[in-house]
C-alpha cells in the first residue's frame, strides 16, 4: 500500500450549530429500523409471485405479470432513496456529535 | 435468414469497434496517478472513481452481451420464466445497499483488493481465503467465455462468422482479432480501459433499447398483438415433451423456482470478482449507496429487453439456436446501418465485462494464490505484472474454452459459478456483519454448498439436456426452487453446527485484524487511504 498522501485527514464538515443541537436526540435507532423496512419491502412484494402472476389487468397491451414487475423497478427504487436519505442524515448527526 | 455478409451493417459495427479499440488504449492516460505500477492503480483504477463513473462500469459490468442475448431468449423459449431476470435485478441492489459499502471501508483501511483479501484479514485463514478465491475464478472462467459466445451470435448473423463451409481458422479469426485487441489494451489500461469504454457501451444500448422497443411494436401492430400472437406460440404444445412450449403468466407449481431463481441470483451478483473490482475502485462509500438509486434503470432497461423476447416470437423469428433469436430480431425488423450499431451495442457489450472480469480473477490469483502461497515478499510492482499476465492467460483460457467445447459446456459452468458463488455468501457477508463464525466451519459449509449444488445441479435434467437443469425439489419444502439456494441453506446449516462444535471443543480461533470502526470508515478520514492522485485528478491526460 502506498503512504497516505500527505494532506492532512479532512473533518467531515461540522454542522450548523441548530443541526448539532439535535443530533443527539435524533440519532437515535429509528431512521435505521425505518430505512431497513423500506428495504425489506421489495421482498415482501416480489417473492410473493402469487400476487401477481395473472394476465389482466394489461396496460397498452402488456400483460399485469409484466407491467407490475416493471413497476416494481421504480418503486423499490423509491424506497432505496428514502432508505438513503435516511442512513445518510443519521451519519452526518452522528459525526457531527463526535467532533463536539 | 439473410445470405451473405450484410456490408452495411458490418461497416458501421466495425467503426464502433475500432473507435473503442483506440479509447482503450489511450485509457491508460486516463487519470493517471504518479505511480502506477500497482494493483490498486491497474486493477482498481486507483480507487478513484466517482457517482457516475461507477455507474456506468458497474452497468457495463453487470449487464453484459451475454445478457442481452440470454435473457430475452430464454423469454424467446419458454415466456413468463425468463422474466425472473427482473425481480432478480431488483432485489440485488437493497441486499447491496446493507453490505457492500461496509466491504468497501474495511477494504479501503487495509488495502485489500479483492473479496478473499477481507476473508483472510477477517478470519486469519489462508485456506478459507483461497477457498473464495477458487470459487471466484472458476465462476469466471465460463463467464468470460459467454461473452465470447455473445460477440461470436453477432459475427454469425453478420455473415463473417463464415458459417459451416470455411475452415476453422477463417470462422474464428474475427473473434481471435477482437480478443487479442482487448487483451492489449486491458493489459496496458487495466480498469480505466473498460471504465471509458463502458461510456460507449452504455450510450449505445440505451440507444438501441429505446429505438427497439418503440419501433418494432409499431412493425408488429403493437403491445397487445404482439403478447396475443406469443400467448398462442407458446401455447402450442411440443411434441418431444407434450407439455405447452412456454406461458404467458408463471403457473402455481413455477412460482417457487421463480422467486428462488430471483432471489438467489441477486444474493450472488454481487459477490462475483468483478462486481467487487468495480465497488472497490469507487472512491468513497457513498457512491456505491448512491449507486444502488440509479443502477435500477438498468433493470428497466433489461426488462425492456425482455421483452424483445415475446417481439421475436410475434414476429415468427425461427432459429434452432435460441441465443441467435435477438440479433437476428435486430436484422429482420432494423435498417441495415442501425442493424450495426445494435450489433456494436453486444459486441462492445461483450468486451467490458470480459476485460474487468479477467482484471477480477488476475487480482484473486495474484493476491490470493500467488502471493499468499508462492511468493509472500512479491513487491506492488511485482504484483502489477504477475496480475497483468495473469489477465492474460485467463482471457486465452476463455478462448480456449469457446473454441475447442461445445457451447453449452460453457452455458453449464456459467450456471454452475452462479450455484458456486452464492457459496460464498456466509464467509464473506457474513463476516462483514459477525465474527461468530469459526473459520473451519464456514469453509465445511463451503465444502458442502458446493458439493450438494454440483451434484444436484448435475443430476437435474434441464430443458435441452439430462444435466445442468437449475431447479428441482427442495428437500423438506416439496416444492421445486433454486438448487443454488438450497446449497446456501445446507452451506449455513453445516458452518452454525461446525461453529458450535468447534467453539465446544475450543479450536483455535484465527486472528482478526480488523476492528468494528473499520466498517464504518470514509473517505477522508484518519487512516483510510486516498489515493486520488492529487494534482492530475479528472484531468484527462494529465501528464
Amino acid at each position: 500500500m502506498p503512504e497516505p498522501h500527505g494532506q492532512p485527514a479532512a473533518r467531515p464538515v461540522a454542522p450548523p450549530p441548530a443541526d448539532r443541537a439535535r443530533a443527539t436526540a435524533t440519532a437515535s435507532a429509528t431512521p435505521l429500523i425505518v430505512a431497513g423496512i423500506c428495504l425489506a419491502i421489495p421482498f415482501a412484494a416480489m417473492l410473493w409471485v402469487d400476487s401477481y402472476a395473472r394476465v389482466s389487468p394489461a396496460f397498452i397491451g402488456i400483460p399485469f405479470f409484466y407491467w407490475y414487475q416493471m413497476l416494481w423497478v421504480l418503486l423499490s427504487t423509491l424506497l432505496t432513496v428514502v432508505a438513503y436519505v435516511l442512513v445518510r442524515r443519521r451519519e452526518r448527526l452522528r459525526k457531527g456529535g463526535e467532533q463536539q | 435468414m439473410k445470405e451473405g455478409v450484410n456490408g452495411v451493417a458490418l461497416s458501421v459495427f466495425l467503426f464502433f469497434f475500432l473507435a473503442v479499440t483506440v479509447m482503450g488504449f489511450w485509457a491508460s492516460r486516463w487519470r493517471r496517478a504518479e505511480n502506477a505500477q500497482n494493483l490498486d492503480e491497474w486493477g482498481l483504477g486507483g480507487r478513484s472513481f466517482g457517482t457516475w463513473i461507477t455507474w456506468f462500469l458497474l452497468g457495463g459490468d453487470l449487464y453484459t452481451a451475454y445478457t442481452f442475448v440470454a435473457v430475452p431468449a430464454a423469454v424467446y423459449a419458454g415466456g413468463a420464466a425468463g422474466f425472473f431476470a427482473v425481480p432478480y435485478t431488483i432485489l440485488c441492489y437493497p441486499l447491496v445497499f446493507t453490505f457492500l459499502p461496509r466491504l468497501w471501508s474495511v477494504s479501503h483501511k487495509h488495502g485489500y483488493v479483492t473479496s478473499s483479501d477481507f476473508v483472510r484479514g477477517r478470519f486469519g485463514s489462508r485456506g478459507l481465503s483461497l477457498a473464495l478465491a477458487v470459487t471466484g475464478i472458476l465462476a469466471t472462467m465460463p463467464y468470460i467465455a459467454l461473452q465470447l459466445v455473445g460477440i461470436q451470435a453477432v459475427l454469425d448473423v453478420l455473415g463473417v462468422g463464415g458459417g459451416d463451409s470455411a475452415n476453422w481458422f477463417m470462422k474464428d479469426l474475427p473473434l481471435l482479432i477482437a480478443f487479442g485487441v482487448l487483451a492489449a489494451y486491458t493489459y496496458s489500461s487495466g480498469l480505466r480501459a473498460p471504465a471509458l469504454i463502458a461510456f460507449v457501451k452504455d450510450a449505445l444500448i440505451y440507444i438501441v433499447i429505446a429505438v427497439a422497443i418503440i419501433y418494432i411494436p409499431l412493425k408488429l401492430g403493437g403491445f397487445g398483438e404482439i403478447f396475443h400472437k406469443a400467448g398462442e406460440a407458446f401455447a402450442v404444445t411440443n411434441k418431444d415433451t407434450g407439455k405447452p412450449r412456454g406461458a404467458l403468466v408463471t403457473g402455481p407449481d413455477a412460482q417457487w423456482a421463480y422467486a428462488t431463481l430471483a432471489l438467489g441470483s441477486a444474493m450472488a451478483l454481487f459477490l462475483y470478482p468483478h462486481s467487487v473490482t468495480a465497488v472497490l475502485s469507487s472512491k468513497n462509500r457513498n457512491v456505491i449507496r448512491r449507486n444502488t438509486t440509479i443502477l435500477p434503470l438498468y433493470s428497466l432497461m433489461l426488462g425492456l429487453l425482455a421483452m424483445l423476447g415475446f417481439m421475436a416470437v410475434a414476429a415468427g423469428v425461427k432459429v434452432k439456436n435460441g441465443q441467435l433469436a435477438i440479433p437476428q430480431l435486430f436484422e429482420d425488423m432494423f435498417p441495415d446501418w442501425f442493424t450495426g450499431v445494435a450489433f456494436a451495442a453486444i459486441g462492445i457489450g461483450a468486451l467490458v465485462p470480459a476485460a474487468i472480469m479477467s482484471i477480477a480473477a488476475a487480482n484473486l490469483f495474484t493476491r490470493n494464490i500467488y502471493k499468499d502461497f508462492l511468493k509472500p515478499d512479491a513487491t506492488p510492482e511485482h504484483e502489477a505484472k504477475v496480475s497483468k499476465l495473469a489477465s492474460l492467460l485467463v482471457k486465452v483460457g476463455a478462448l480456449v474454452f469457446v473454441l475447442t467445447l461445445d457451447k453449452t459446456v460453457a452455458i453449464n459452468f456459467q450456471l454452475l459459478g452462479g450455484i458456486w458463488v452464492l457459496q460464498t455468501v456466509p464467509a464473506l457477508v457474513g463476516g462483514l456483519f459477525t465474527r461468530w463464525f469459526h473459520r473451519w466451519g464456514l469453509l465445511a459449509g463451503w465444502a458442502a454448498g458446493m458439493i450438494y449444488g454440483t451434484w444436484r445441479a448435475y443430476a437435474t435434467p434441464s430443458a435441452t439436456q439430462d444435466h445442468f437443469g437449475n431447479t428441482n425439489v427442495i428437500p423438506l419444502i416439496g416444492e421445486k426452487g433454486y438448487i443454488g439456494l438450497t446449497a446456501f441453506a445446507v452451506n449455513v446449516l453445516v458452518a452454525v453446527v461446525a461453529t458450535l462444535v468447534l467453539r465446544a471443543v475450543k479450536a483455535p480461533d484465527g486472528v482478526d485484524l480488523t476492528r468494528p470502526s473499520d466498517y464504518t470508515a470514509d473517505a477522508g478520514e484518519p487512516g483510510v487511504v486516498t489515493e486520488l492522485p492529487p494534482a492530475t485528478a479528472g484531468v484527462p491526460g494529465g501528464h
